[in-house]
Formats: C-alpha cells, structure tokens, sequence
C-alpha cells in the first residue's frame, strides 16, 4: 500500500510499488483526466504535479511519490471556479481533439506558477515536451500569455 | 474528384452493404429525464424541454460536435447553450451521401450536412408549429418557433417540450421552408466550441476512458511484421504475473488479459511468442519503392487515365523538355490516443464503446468476426483522441470484441504508442513523374503526369485491380492553364499495409505538382507567384486564393537577411486554398516562421472552427515535411514512438495568418488540404533560399547539405 496526497486529499493505492502513476491515477483512483499517449515521456500527455513541479506520470512509479503531494488536472480549477488557464482555453477555444490538453495545462500552470510573464522563448521551452498532433500550439500560446496577463492583474 | 465519383464508388463496395440499421437509439449519455420524442433522427426533445442534437460525424479534433448541431440548431431556432449533443448510433439515416457510409472522414461532415441538418432542423421547427396551431385551432402561418417556445396570438406560448408528443405524431414534412442565408443568426457564427468545457476540466471522455461493470484490460502482442500469424506460444510466464486473468489467441495475436492494465502490459511482457513472419518480412522501404518504379517504367502496367487529355501532348511542338520526379515516403497517422476499444461480449449481445469514425463498419467487421449479425452488436462513439484517418481502421475493433468473447467479460483493449507506430495503416509510398513542354519564353505548351502508387481502396474496399481509385487521382490535375495535358495513374501493390491520412492523395498529387510549378518558373526565369498567375487567366477562384495569400504574405518585399518565401495553391475537397510559406535554413535545419493561407471554401458554418482547422493541418503537414515518415526493414516499421517518429512542437510551430473568402458558394472541406499545401510551399522557399531543389519530403539535413 502507497499513501500520498492526490489533490488535496490522502489516498491510498493498493496497485504493486512499480505502477506507472499514470495507471494507479486512471484505474485505481479513477481520475481520467490524466492521458496516456507515449509510454516514454515524450508526449507529455500523463503531465501532473509531484510537489508542485511537472512530471510524467508514465515514468514515475507509484513508489515514488509515498508520501508526496500529487496533483493533477482535476484540481486544477472547477467550471465555477476555472484557473485563469483554463479561462483562456476556453476564451480562445484551444482545443480540438482536446487528448493533450490536460498535460498542456498541467505544463502551463507550472509554468505560470514561477514565471507570469513568459518569453515565447521560456513558453517554447516549458510546453516543447507537450505534443499535440492537432496542431493547436498557436492558441496554446495565445492563451498562455491571455492568463499570464489575467494572473499579474492579480 | 468529384462527389458523385466518390459516393458511387463506395456504393459499390462493402462498405455501403455493410450493417444497415433501422431506427434510432439515443446514447446514454443524452438521454433526458422526462419522456422523450424523436420528431426526427436529428432532433430528440423531452417534455422536460432537454433538447439533444445529433452529430452523426464522430468529433476527432475537427469541430463537428459544435458545427452539425449549428445547422440543425439555425432552423429549429433554439439556443446552442441549451442543447445537449450526442454522437449518433450506427444507422442508415446516418450515412455520409459524400462517402455512401456512415463515416468521419475526408473533410466531408459540413457538406454531406449542409442542407440535410438545415432540412432536419426545419423539419421539427415545422411539426412543433404545426401541432401548437392544432392545439390552438389557428394557422402555422400566424405562430413563430423561436429560443425553444412557440408562441402565437393573444400571447398563446408552449415550449418545444410540450408540443413534443404531439409533433412527433405528425408527418414530417419533406420539403420545409429553409431560411435565407442572409437571415442566419447561427450559421456564419464564431460560436464556442461546445466541447471545449469538458476538455478543459478533463472531464471529456475518450475511448481509453470507457469503464465498464467487471471490466478487465488487455494488452496485446501482434506480429512484429505486419500479416505475421502466430505459430506458437508460451503463455507460463505471462500467467505468473500477478492479476493475469488469461491469456488468449485471437487471429491478430495473442492477448494478455489481467485486472489492470499495467497487470496485462507486465503479463504481455512475459509472453513468448514464435511467429510465422509471412512475406512481408523481406520488404523494406528501398524495395517497395523500386518496385514502384518498375511498375511505373514497366509496359505491361496497366495505365489508368486520370481525367480526359486536354489537346494531344505527343504533338503539342515544344522548344524544350522539362521533367521532374518526385518521391513521398510512408507516413503514420499516430493520433495522440493510442488506438483502443472497449467491447462487453454480454452473451452474444455485444456493446462496443471507443473513438471510430466508422460506426457501420465498426459493427459490421465486428459482426462478421464474432459470426453475428449487425444488428446484434451495439457501437457507442466517444471523442476519438485524433482520427487523421486512423480511426476509420476497425483492427482494434474486432480485436476488443473477440477477446471480450474469448473471456466471456468486459474488456478494455488498449495498445502501446510502439503498437500503434509500428501496426499502422501508413500513407502509400508515391512517385509522381512531370513532364513539361515549354516554348522559348519558358510557357508551358504541353504536361505530362504520371502518378505510380498504392491502392488503398483496393485494401479498404475491395476495389477492383486496374480501376481508377479516384482517391488517388485527387489533385493530379491542377488548375492551370495548359494547351495539352496528360495524366495518368499506374496502381502498384506492393504488399504493405496502406491507409487514408490526412488529405489522402493530395498531399502526393499536389507536391508534385506544386513543386513542378515552381521549375518551369525558375526555367522561365520569371516569379513564381506571377508565373502561376499567367496561367491562371479563367480560373478566378484559384487567382483570387493565390493572391490574397501573396498580398497578406507580403510576397515580392524585402525579407530578413537568411530567409526566403515559397508558394503553393491547390484545390481540394471543393475548398481552393493558396500558402506562402516563409522559412531560414540553420546548418541544414529548415524553420518555418510563417505560413500565410488564404482559402475559399464556400459558405462556413463557423470561421473559428475552420481557423483552427487551417492551423491544424499545416502543423500536421509541417510534420511530414520536417519531421518524421516511416521506414521499413525486414519487414518492421523502424520508428517505435515519438522519439523516432518526430512530430512537430511549440518550438517549431510557425505564425499561422489566415485570409478566408467571403463566400455563398457550396461549402467545401477544411479539415485537410492544407496538409497538402504545406509540403510544397515549404520545399519551394527551401530552393528560393538554398538553390536546392528537395523532390522529396521530409526535408532533411542530408538533403541540404
């Protein structure tokens, strides 16, 4: 048995110590939201938080975060209540087949966590592991710095 | 091609023969809470007043969750945000006119739908009116439906939901008033995505989301080349994992069965298979495309005539000959959801739930797999995580169905990305040869294109050897204006697993041609963008693309020191569109800046919509042009995941600024030519600014070197 804190509340996975993350999060815990694209970190589909810094839940093993404060794109923000983020992605109509999305935003939302007012070149560098095969990048960049500029007007 | 080639074609084949189904079934998901009506199989009202909206086309990216519902919704006259939409059941109601099937696919959804849903839409606005004036012992003419309420005189109202019972009874009326385009207050809209929300808040659900009562998940091992069969196996390992639950045969494989899926990844990890590789593990990509060319250059291939000769080219006098070939390679679809499927055998009842863009075929194949019949079997279409044509394929279908019988419980099927690179149905190989006659000015008198490639109709449907598969023909003739042309089509097969991906022929049809173009310009010694123009003289929809797109882009001005524009223009999908493309080449990297498109494409149903489309696919395009194809050895698919198999990022995203043409012509498709377009408008910057010309894609750095 694993316990950590998945979004803000403790939970306990019975799934063997070296379970892919993503997996325990899917199956056991039941949070969708969390994709499965690449199996290599490569896609950035399975992005989440362990402690607040992105990583890809599909190389990291549920042993490793005992302990840890996992968060993924169910918390990031409610239809009441939507992260500026996800305000933008609406207001600019992101996303099409919309896989990604939810490690875009988790890629996103790190980075406007240390940095609310990035450079195309620190967006190109935060969000380059992210693949959308759609093809969005440009209203994912449209809608980065729309919620940067939402976040520094406090 | 035109439409009514392509729909005849497929009526043709199985796959209009395929699972006709009768009547309508509402998903769980839209279902109401009040008692529900269904005036027609677009439009189903509860006397709650939940109205649901069908979409009939599966929503991979493309926006018809949002645009089918929009047409429907301008003549109902009700409010988007009040609606439900639901992905329509298998049914013959549903067929796509342009394909002969229900199916997603070929940038048809807006034109198969752009008067039948308007019709739908008036159809029920019509018996709701129709069954208020009975109601009110007064005429339809003296009632307006309007925000989901009719009302009428003496401030009569009665909301949809409650006329319901009685419009459902009524006769649907065949020919309905539609609206003048000029009185649209939907149509024409920037109207929000309707499914952005869900996908915003991860809440949309994708095939690989499914989860059913006792579900179990498996993996499963396919032969490394593809057609492989499995000799033996030995499943001892694989059953010592824990939460293994069996392991079975299935024609494709053998499948690991466990209680999770990482249990079944672990199990299938284990397994040992010994395969009977069959022929195709001699293929390689250097063999199949030599086979190409013998096919090409052999006398006794059969040449298929793409469209009837303009002039004589064996006697059109010419100062000087001109030729040209140009190559394409494999590509793979690789949508970003790994292909997968969810299927409950339910003794012999099967429920199938996944991402398809083929619903009949998806329960005919699994009809005929499990020796059922069509009507036995229930598919349920969730948001496909891509199509790009993948997603028309039924492998992963019939696999989830027969493993689900082979256990006897529900089982969620779900591949590994290096399952899905490496047991694609990949974009055929090409070799297009041009040949011009020019005069002494460099104007071309005569052309020659000969287009040598593999069928994947013939693979798909069962099209007949040496016919015409007008899929392949797409974009071979262009638009300009030359006194004798020929084309030709020579269908070679060589063994390899093909499918349709994004913008199918076009892309292959209009690099050749695009590129050709551009020579005859630099032989000419004239502009590119001017030289097309010439030729062009009658062809105002093509004109009107090539120069807007040249005006926004700037074509002609000064550019920053290292950088250099290329043009291309081609019709597609009744959708004319034009590119420039502004690229600089660093140590043999090649980066595009900025893409200008100017398209025009009819009437649209929703700007915004078709704006990301534009965006969509020049990425997706950008990808086999930089990036990525697909190489074989030894029969095995080379590139195993994205780190091989490179696709575009951020970084290399380019600007994307976009003309589009005010329009009351017939809508035409978005979702694909501009995959098409980019490929050439790129390799002509390349040898604007290098001298080099590329006759091939991906670009590379050996290219330039």
């Amino acid at each position: 048995m694993t316990s950590f804190t998945l979004n803000g509340k403790k939970v306990t996975a019975a799934s063997e110590p070296d379970t892919p993350l993503l997996w325990v999060i899917r199956d056991e815990l039941n949070l969708k939201g969390t994709k499965f694209g690449c199996g290599i970190a490569q896609c950035g589909a399975c992005t989440i938080h362990v402690d607040g810094v992105p990583a890809r839940a599909c190389q990291t093993e549920l042993k490793s975060v005992a302990g840890k404060t996992v968060k993924t794109v169910e918390a990031l923000g409610t239809p009441a209540k939507p992260h500026p983020l996800q305000a933008a992605w609406m207001k600019f109509d992101v996303p099409q087949c919309g896989y990604c999305q939810s490690g875009q935003l988790m890629a996103a939302s790190a980075l406007l966590a240390k940095n609310k007012n990035p450079t195309d070149a620190q967006i190109d560098e935060a969000m380059s592991g992210n693949i959308c095969r759609c093809g969005t990048y440009p209203r994912v960049r449209a809608a980065i710095k729309d919620a940067a500029a939402t976040i520094r007007k406090g | 091609m035109t439409n009514t080639n392509r729909r005849n074609f497929l009526k043709g084949t199985g796959a209009a023969a395929g699972g006709l189904m009768l009547g309508v079934a509402l998903p769980e998901s839209a279902k109401a809470a009040g008692t529900l009506y269904t005036p027609n199989a677009w439009v189903h009202i509860a006397d709650d007043n939940t109205i649901t909206l069908l979409s009939a086309r599966s929503e991979m990216g493309q926006g018809v969750y949002t645009s089918m519902p929009m047409l429907i919704a301008e003549e109902l006259n009700v409010d988007l945000k009040k609606i439900k939409v639901a992905i329509a059941p298998p049914g013959a109601v549903y067929t796509n006119a342009l394909l002969g099937a229900q199916i997603t696919g070929g940038s048809t959804s807006v034109r198969d739908g752009w008067e039948k849903l308007r019709v739908a839409g008036a159809q029920v606005r019509e018996m709701l009116v129709a069954a208020a004036a009975t109601r009110w012992n007064t005429t339809p003419d003296k009632l307006t439906a309007a925000n989901g309420v009719v009302t009428g005189p003496g401030g009569k109202r009665a909301t949809y939901g409650a006329l319901a019972a009685d419009a459902s009874k009524l006769k649907v009326p065949e020919k309905p008033k539609l609206k003048d385009p000029k009185d649209f207050t939907i149509v024409g809209k920037r109207i929000k995505r309707l499914d952005t929300p869900a996908k915003v808040f991860g809440t949309a659900e994708f095939g690989i989301d499914v989860v059913m009562p006792g579900m179990l998940y498996a993996s499963l091992e396919q032969c490394p080349v593809l057609g492989g069969k499995v000799k033996s196996f030995d499943a001892a390992k694989a059953k010592a994992v824990a939460g293994v639950v069996d392991v079975v045969q299935i024609p494709d494989g053998v499948a690991v069965v466990a209680k999770s899926y990482w249990q079944a990844k672990k199990g299938r990890d284990a397994l040992k298979v010994e395969w009977d590789e069959g022929p195709a593990a001699a293929f390689s990509s250097a063999s199949m495309m030599e086979g190409i060319r013998k096919a090409s250059a052999d006398p006794a291939s059969k040449v298929i005539p793409i469209g009837k000769p303009v002039g004589d080219v064996s006697k059109a006098a010419s100062a000087k000959t001109i030729k040209a070939e140009y190559t394409l390679p494999h590509q793979a679809h690789a949508p970003l959801e790994p292909q997968n499927f969810t299927a409950d055998w339910n003794n012999g009842k099967p429920v199938l739930i996944g991402p398809t863009q083929f619903q009949q075929g998806a329960q005919g194949a699994a009809a005929a797999a499990l020796g059922l019949k069509p009507e036995d079997i229930t598919i349920k279409t969730t948001f496909l995580g891509g199509g790009f044509g993948r997603k028309l394929e039924l492998d992963f279908v019939t696999q989830a169905a027969q493993i689900s019988k082979a256990v006897g419980k529900p089982v969620k099927l779900i591949w590994t990305r290096e399952d899905d690179m490496t047991h694609d149905f990949y974009r055929p190989q090409a070799l297009n040869q041009l040949e011009a006659g020019v005069d002494a000015a460099g104007n071309p008198v005569s052309l020659k294109h000969k287009v040598t490639s593999q069928s994947v109709t013939q693979r798909a449907f069962g099209l007949p050897k040496d016919t015409l598969d007008p899929f392949m023909a797409e974009a071979a003739v262009a638009a300009y204006e030359i006194p004798n042309t020929q084309h030709d089509l020579v269908i070679h097969d060589t063994g390899h697993r093909v499918g349709y991906w994004r913008a199918v022929s076009h892309n292959m049809n209009a690099f050749a041609n695009e590129s050709f173009m551009d020579e005859l310009a630099k032989n000419a010694g004239k502009d590119p963008y001017e030289f097309r123009m010439g030729l062009l003289k009658n062809k105002p929809r093509f004109a009107n693309v090539l120069k807007l797109a040249a005006e926004k882009a700037g074509w002609g001005k000064p550019l920053a020191a290292g950088r250099a524009r290329g043009i291309a223009l081609m019709e597609g999908y009744d959708t004319y569109m034009a590119q420039v493309a502004e690229v600089s080449v660093t140590n043999g990297k090649v980066k595009v800046h900025r893409v200008t498109v100017a398209a025009d494409m009819g009437h649209i149903v929703n700007p915004d919509i078709v704006e990301a489309q534009i965006q969509s696919s020049v990425n997706f395009g950008l990808t086999a042009a930089l990036k990525s194809s697909i190489t074989i050895e030894k029969g095995r698919v080379q590139q195993t995941n994205f780190d091989t198999f490179e696709v575009l990022r951020m970084d290399e995203s380019p600007a994307i600024d976009i003309v589009l043409v005010k329009s009351t012509e017939k809508p035409g498709g978005i979702g694909e030519p501009g995959t098409a377009v980019i490929g050439p408008a790129v390799a002509n910057a390349v040898a604007a600014l290098t001298g080099k010309r590329v006759r091939t894609l991906p670009i590379t750095r050996k290219d330039l070197a």
